[in-house]
């Protein structure tokens, strides 16, 4: 199998001498999907942002299909297929559905029609909506544009952080169930999320971090079942 | 299944049909054709409400049904359009945000609102009300106010422990987590010994072990006697605690009952907690075949 993404011994913070991720490993595989869970202020988001370039990494690396991409620019990463989607703010309101996307490809525009394609196939109802303004979408349709217009690069992994915050129920499950399209259509994926039952459910792996190390790993359904994570994080309630 | 038992509910809340704007027999909170439109947004209509006494009522609805709004004009931090409400007999409508307070309708807020710049229990004891030092002659002969500040520190102490803040307590609230910020809200409003505390989304952020611990707490304010209305998306928290659910949508009433009966009417799971509510998502994305008994234990 070949190994997309690779983190080995990652360090990295915001303010001087503070480090929020200290020495954290990480990998996936082609075709994974793969869990990032953990309590308030492990360092899950953080650990996205450096490997998409947008915190500095201090200590570690990061490879992507073998080559070393710590310390490059989001600009850069998202040509070499690391594509990202930041939690809010995720799409261009004023845009609508079909600029969004075209901007998800700005830097080899001539795909432009072949993406479309595959994100349709995935999300009809963009297709059906191209000419609609994103700001006029609720929460979970505009994740579903953000969702579209990272994957207009053919990204060799997708990193989604939280695409159920702040959703209702049924809003949340469509998300959940959205981000498994994706990844059935071979797309491989790294997701962290705060409702960590419903990511272990349809996660092949996943990592808990605990200040800023993985502290625990194993396959979604050995983690859901793990009296270590119960404990720690889970809990028992809605078993 | 659970190893979790589920707490006496208190029943026989409501008079006749269980049906949105239904009668309660002791009724705490009492709203009556409570209007607020926002530009051409009609955002809260509720023509006729009564929250229980001494009970836990949760507030849910799908995002943008007005759940937020109601809370800040039942607590004078928005004015309705028209509209009536009353709090334990007493008219409200017109009653500014800090007098509710004082009447004993305590609320927190979705998006935290702690003095970043106090330390934790500097927050917890500018909670409490009635103290003496407020008055400017007091303030200035310690005396008079010593003996009660040190019973109110004991007091605070003994919340934030509760709340697992007690080790930060001469922390800034600025340096609190998103999650430690709701706690020591909803800790800072039991400071003022309410007897109805509306919690907007206590536990949205907080981790899911912490979450259950904080059940138990707000389960016992139930047993000290106390009110509580609350806000949540989390159903297993609504499912686990609550004695009454309204459910909103679009701004009115749409459902009220206890939390079994109004979770499997038809309507509710269509607008709000959809089909896949006690299904595994690995089963419906089809990523696993089946789940046998063992594994869900």
């Amino acid at each position: 199998m070949t190994r997309v993404v690779d983190v080995s011994n990652l360090v990295a913070g915001y303010l001087p001498g503070v480090n929020i991720l200290n020495g954290t490993n990480l990998y996936a595989d082609k075709g994974e999907l793969i869990g990032i869970i953990g309590p308030n202020g492990a360092g899950k988001s953080t650990l996205l942002k450096s490997i998409f370039g947008l915190v500095k990494v201090r200590e570690g690396s990061i490879k992507l299909n073998g080559e070393e991409i710590a310390g490059l620019k989001p600009n850069q990463l998202v040509s070499k297929g690391v594509g990202f989607i930041p939690q809010n703010n995720n799409v261009f309101p004023s845009l609508t559905i079909e600029e969004n996307l075209q901007m998800g490809i700005y830097q080899d525009p001539s795909k432009y029609n072949e993406r479309l394609e595959f994100v349709t196939s995935i999300f009809a109802e963009l297709g059906k909506r191209l000419k609609q303004r994103a700001g006029s979408l609720s929460g979970g349709e505009r994740q579903m544009v953000a969702m579209g217009r990272a994957l207009m690069m053919d990204p060799a992994v997708l990193l989604l952080d939280e695409p159920s915050a702040g959703l209702s129920p049924v809003r949340q499950d469509e998300a959940f169930i959205r981000v498994s399209d994706i990844n059935k259509a071979g797309v491989t994926c790294i997701m962290v999320e705060q409702n960590a039952r419903r990511c272990l459910q349809i996660s092949d792996r996943a990592y808990v971090l605990d200040q800023g190390k993985d502290a625990v790993t194993g396959t979604g359904r050995e983690l859901l079942n793990d009296p270590q994570v119960i404990g720690l994080y889970l809990g028992t309630l809605g078993t | 299944m659970s190893n979790n038992q589920t707490p006496e509910k208190a029943t026989n809340l409501h008079i006749g049909k269980a049906e949105p704007g239904c009668k309660k027999v002791d009724p705490i909170l009492v709203i009556d054709n409570v209007k607020k439109s926002f530009g051409g947004l009609t955002a809260v209509e509720v023509a006729h409400l009564e929250i229980p006494n001494g009970a836990i009522t949760a507030l849910i609805g799908p995002n943008g049904a007005g759940k937020t709004t109601l809370f800040n004009l039942l607590t004078g931090f928005d004015t309705p359009d028209t509209g009536t409400w009353s709090f334990a007999g007493k008219d409200l409508a017109g009653v500014p945000s800090f007098k509710v307070a004082q009447m004993g309708q305590v609320r927190t807020f979705q998006l935290t609102k702690a003095l970043s710049l106090l330390t934790v229990l500097e927050n917890m004891k500018l909670g409490a009300k009635n103290q003496t030092g407020e008055k400017l002659i007091n303030a200035l002969i310690p005396s008079l106010w010593r003996k009660q500040d040190k019973a109110l520190e004991l007091r605070a102490m003994e919340l934030l422990k509760k709340f697992k803040l007690d080790a930060k307590k001469d922390d800034f609230a600025a340096s609190l987590s998103g999650g430690q910020r709701k706690l020591l809200e909803m800790a800072r409003a039991l400071m003022t010994d309410p007897t109805l505390v509306m919690l907007d989304e206590p536990m949205a952020g907080v981790n899911p072990a912490l979450t259950q611990s904080l059940l138990e707490h707000v389960l016992n304010l139930k047993n000290e006697g106390m009110t509580v209305l609350f806000v949540e998306h989390d159903m297993h928290m609504v499912r686990h605690i609550a004695d009454w659910v309204v459910v909103m949508a679009e701004g009115k009433v749409v459902a009220e009952g206890p939390p079994d009966t109004v979770m499997k009417e038809q309507a509710v799971i269509d607008a709000y907690l959809g089909a896949h509510q006690d299904t595994d998502l690995g089963v419906v994305t089809g990523r696993i075949d089946i789940i046998t008994e063992e594994e869900t234990k």
